[in-house]
């Protein structure tokens, strides 16, 4: 059915395009045989969640991987930032949202007024926010005290070579030139994690900007998305963004190690995030809520969080379980084994 | 008196230089720009790009068939929307309004013409996604459908009123009514210019981007029927362009290209069609 | 040209059938009234209704800010403090300088296509410009941010600052995106609108206009800036209404490369913003009632702004053309 409704209204689009355009032909071609294995049979399904950049490279993998799996369901998934995951899922014009800041109260007794019902928070994986910059000449990786990195988003700090950056990077060579902050244009669950982050290592931090998918920034230019800041990073010479681990890494942007709550300069990775989140999966409050940022461990990545779904489906199972043996190709953690058999138990609850 | 004329005729040949030169800088620009897209962008085509869905995020490869599709859709029910009303307006406005009706009509058709396409998301996104609960194709349609309304009733109108009035006259006298008059004598006359404001029309919203972030949204898979979420063109181009991957890059280049060929196809024959006659509004379309 | 149809068959029954045939063409008649008229209603209630729900759904942000929402600065989503002036700032400010470069390079070229160039290459030119109005805006934004923004960085704003470097407004930093880059793009997109519609006025001025003034031995030029170009002047200032209307309302293009910071800077060099890409990034995220009131009042603003331009170009295009025709 939905193959012959497809067919038909290219015919009339095509037809509509008309005479003499090399188009044409390609647009009625296009979906011809070569294309038909692709389209789902006609009892299809097909879901939409929005929100999160930070997982979205998971996701889409994930998204992917399980269609193939089962042919007559698509998630589709649109990555427009945390924000917007929570306001979509609110105003019910998407079935799941996702982020990375766990709603606020405030956010979940819309919901709980709207809807009736509360809104269920899942958390899928662990990821980090890493801090990357582009330094012409600059291969080094270097390493950031937590008032390093405040006062640079703070605009205090403006000079690579200032002393609060370079007094951690001898050997290094940093330049004179000015910093050239990049941050999140959109409402943002990477942004929640910095911000949320900075706000806990920075007093002056927490009282003129404090947390939130998007904040006022003192200074910087904005990028959409983490591609956005990823690329704009990347155009920029001597700039500093934030970024989700995966997009420092399948870009190849150099990215900084941080200064933990123990003392100890730590580079994101599996272990340390997995190492942030031990201490919250030990005792996980029931609705899934928890900040895992600066957090103790001798090894922990004190930039690190879970990040949440916000649904229900029969997707949420196959994620906790086949769907975690995906996450580490692509630098995700996976979440801890008592974490995930709270959510397993959670989830059949809701069923 | 003789540097007079010599300043004067210095003047002339520096200004007639100067101008010149601005058309130069003009067209340079301009090629340069579309130039550079169409090399990049045609260099940049696969045959996967017309047939494949896209790859995971990261991942090298896919295409954008399901945008091509989901453009089509939504300019197809745009065109269902938008050019009736506007059609049929046009035919209003031109063969029954009176002098006020025309005047408050034609400035609402201005107006419309005017909004902002970012405003008209907004709007379509509270009237429409809002409240049936979706983003969809449908929505898309409509932003669209709206935004092609005031060229259409504006391209009829100017088209129908080219027509003679020795035609109508004669329609008439053979004992027509006005209604038989307009529609077998009357807008057959007018069709060819009609027709090819549609087609203008159309091309002009084929590359609307701004509207369909609140209507359309986007979608990695098939979009099913009109009631879900679709990817378009234009709204792939964005979200590529934006993003950090080389690959993306590359089929935001080539999705350019295919756009810009199509609206330039589109533009291209319409012309053509226009110069081979028609009745032509003075002043041109 | 167009086929005159053929009328005896369909107007000339005979017998008792005419009467019953009129009375149906007469229902016809009242029902095909009707449905254009049914049409042209619905164009006037989708405009108003347009204008309806912006106006109702800023009512939050309108009745917590008034008018300050226009005048203030912050724009802080964590405190629900809104305030349009970065973004007001922005868009006039990249639309202004996209009118700067335009204006003379259009007009220029209006006026080359119009009164000098050989008809012929005046047609095919101006096809071809024509032509590159249609190029949608999203193209724009690519080229604008792959191939103008390095070209600005390379080598334009160096320039510019070894000429022009004392002015405050090429001082500062300069990432790439930024307003200049916002403008420059902007210009690019209306100079064609500027250059067709000038060259319509502009061919519009009767003869004998330009015959007078040559005839008492003004040369091509005189005649053209003395003459032709006053006559035509307010269909001139027309067009560049209708860009300006085209570069307030643009989106994506300026999205693209402003660099989205909610900022008031002299500099055209530093990064800023504008209401129309502010909407485009933050609408569908915008938590919270009051946060979305006030994207929806910046589209209010923005809507309320192109409506009084808009309005100002067709006055000016109509009585010109008007005049043009009439003389």
């Amino acid at each position: 059915m939905q193959n012959r409704n497809q067919t038909k209204s290219l015919g009339l689009a095509s037809a509509l395009l008309g005479g003499g355009l090399v188009l044409a032909g390609l647009l009625i071609t296009a979906p011809g045989a070569p294309t038909k294995a692709a389209m789902p049979p006609a009892d299809s399904l097909q879901i939409t969640g929005a929100g999160a950049t930070f997982p979205y490279p998971m996701y889409s993998k994930w998204f992917n991987e399980y269609q193939k799996l089962h042919p007559n369901i698509e998630i589709n998934y649109q990555s427009i930032g945390s924000g917007g995951g929570i306001k979509q899922v609110t105003e019910g014009t998407v079935d799941f949202g996702a982020s990375d800041g766990p709603m606020t109260d405030d956010q979940l007794n819309a919901f709980q007024a709207k809807h009736g019902a509360p809104v269920l928070h899942f958390p899928t994986v662990l990821g980090a926010d890493v801090p990357t910059y582009n330094i012409p000449g600059v291969k080094a990786e270097l390493k950031f005290t937590p008032e390093a990195l405040a006062g640079i988003f703070l605009g205090k700090i403006t000079k690579w070579n200032d002393p609060a950056i370079t007094g951690q990077n001898s050997g290094v060579e940093l330049p004179g030139a000015d910093i050239v902050v990049v941050h999140r244009s959109d409402g943002s669950g990477t942004t929640y994690i910095w911000t949320d982050y900075l706000s806990k290592v920075s007093e002056e931090w927490k009282n003129k900007v404090g947390k939130g998918t998007s904040v006022n920034w003192p200074v910087g230019l904005g990028g959409k998305g983490n591609e956005g800041v990823s690329g704009q990073v990347q155009q920029t010479a001597n700039s500093i963004g934030y970024v989700e681990l995966i997009y420092a890494i399948q870009n190849h942007m150099s990215y900084g190690m941080v200064k933990n709550a123990a003392g100890n300069f730590v580079k994101a990775d599996l272990a340390s995030v997995t190492e942030a989140a031990s201490g919250a999966s030990r005792d996980m409050p029931d609705d899934f809520r928890v900040s895992i940022t600066n957090a103790q461990g001798k090894n922990a990545y004190p930039v690190s969080s879970f990040t949440w779904l916000q649904a229900i489906t029969d997707f949420l199972h196959w994620m906790m379980t086949d769907g975690q043996n995906m996450t580490e190709a692509l630098a995700y953690a996976r979440l801890p084994r008592p974490v995930q058999q709270k959510e397993l138990k959670s989830i059949s609850k809701v069923q | 008196m003789k540097s007079f004329v010599f300043r004067k005729k210095a003047m002339n040949i520096l200004m007639i230089g100067l101008t010149g030169l601005c058309t130069l800088m003009t067209g340079a620009i301009l090629f340069f720009f579309l130039g550079y897209l169409v090399s990049r962008g045609a260099s940049s085509l696969n045959w996967a790009f017309f047939t494949k869905l896209p790859a995971p995020v990261g991942e090298i490869g896919g295409g954008m068939a399901n945008a091509i599709v989901g453009s089509g859709k939504v300019l197809l029910l745009a065109t269902l929307i938008g050019v009736p009303i506007g059609f049929l307006g046009g035919v209003y406005l031109n063969e029954y309004a009176g002098a006020t009706m025309a005047f408050v009509i034609r400035y609402a058709t201005d107006l419309l013409n005017g909004v902002p396409s970012i405003v008209i998301g907004i709007v379509v996104y509270a009237l429409v996604v809002h409240p049936m609960g979706h983003f969809s194709t449908f929505a898309g349609g409509v932003a669209l459908g709206i935004m092609m309304i005031p060229i259409s009733v504006r391209s009829t109108e100017e088209f129908l009123h080219a027509v003679p009035m020795s035609l109508r006259e004669a329609a008439i006298a053979l004992g027509a009514s006005k209604w038989k008059a307009i529609v077998t004598v009357i807008i057959p006359a007018a069709i060819r210019g009609i027709v090819t404001g549609t087609m203008l029309d159309f091309a002009r919203v084929a590359g609307e981007t701004a509207p369909l972030l609140f209507t359309a949204l986007g979608n990695q898979f098939w979009s099913p029927g009109w009631n879900h979420e679709t990817a378009t063109l234009p709204f792939v181009v964005y979200t590529y362009a934006l993003s950090a991957y080389q690959d993306w890059h590359r089929q935001a280049w080539a999705a350019g290209f295919v756009l810009l060929m199509l609206v330039l196809g589109i533009n291209v024959t319409a012309r053509l069609i226009l110069s081979r006659g028609s009745y032509r509004p003075s002043g041109g379309a | 040209m167009a086929t005159t149809p053929t009328l005896d068959r369909h107007t000339l029954p005979s017998g008792g059938r005419v009467r019953s045939f009129i009375k149906r063409l007469r229902a016809g008649e009242e029902a095909a009234y009707l449905l254009t008229l049914a049409a042209a209603a619905t164009i006037l209630l989708i405009t108003s209704l347009i204008f309806y729900e912006l106006y109702v759904q800023s009512a939050l942000s309108r009745h917590k800010f008034g008018f300050h929402f226009l005048f203030t600065q912050t724009w802080n989503p964590v405190t629900g403090d809104f305030g349009a002036l970065p973004y007001v700032y922005g868009t006039v400010v990249t639309s202004v300088l996209a009118l700067i470069i335009a204006i003379p390079q259009g007009l220029g070229s209006a006026i080359f296509l119009a009164e000098l160039a050989p008809p012929k290459i005046s047609d095919a030119l101006a096809f071809l410009i024509e032509l590159l109005a249609a190029v949608p805006s999203v193209i724009f934004g690519l080229l604008g941010m792959y191939v103008l923004v390095p070209i600005l960085q390379s080598s334009v704003v160096p320039a510019l600052r070894t000429v022009f470097g004392f002015l405050p407004v090429f001082q500062g930093a300069f990432y790439g995106v930024s307003y200049f880059a916002a403008g420059v793009v902007l210009s690019i997109m209306i100079v064609p609108f500027i250059v067709s519609i000038s060259r319509e006025v502009l061919l519009a001025v009767p003869q004998e206009q330009r015959e007078a003034s040559l005839a008492v031995g003004a040369n091509r030029w005189q005649t053209t800036w003395h003459v032709v170009v006053p006559y035509a002047l307010k269909g001139i200032m027309g067009s560049i209404f209708l860009a300006l209307a085209r570069a307030l309302g643009e989106t994506m293009a300026v999205t693209m490369v402003i660099g989205n910071v909610p900022q008031i800077k002299a500099s055209l060099l530093a990064p800023g913003y504008s209401i129309a890409a502010v909407i485009a990034n933050e609408f569908t995220e915008a938590v919270g009632d009051l946060y979305t009131s006030a994207l929806i009042e910046l589209g209010l603003v923005l809507f309320l702004v192109t409506f009084v331009i808009n309005g100002l170009a067709r006055l000016m295009i109509m009585t010109t053309t008007r005049q043009g025709a009439h003389s």
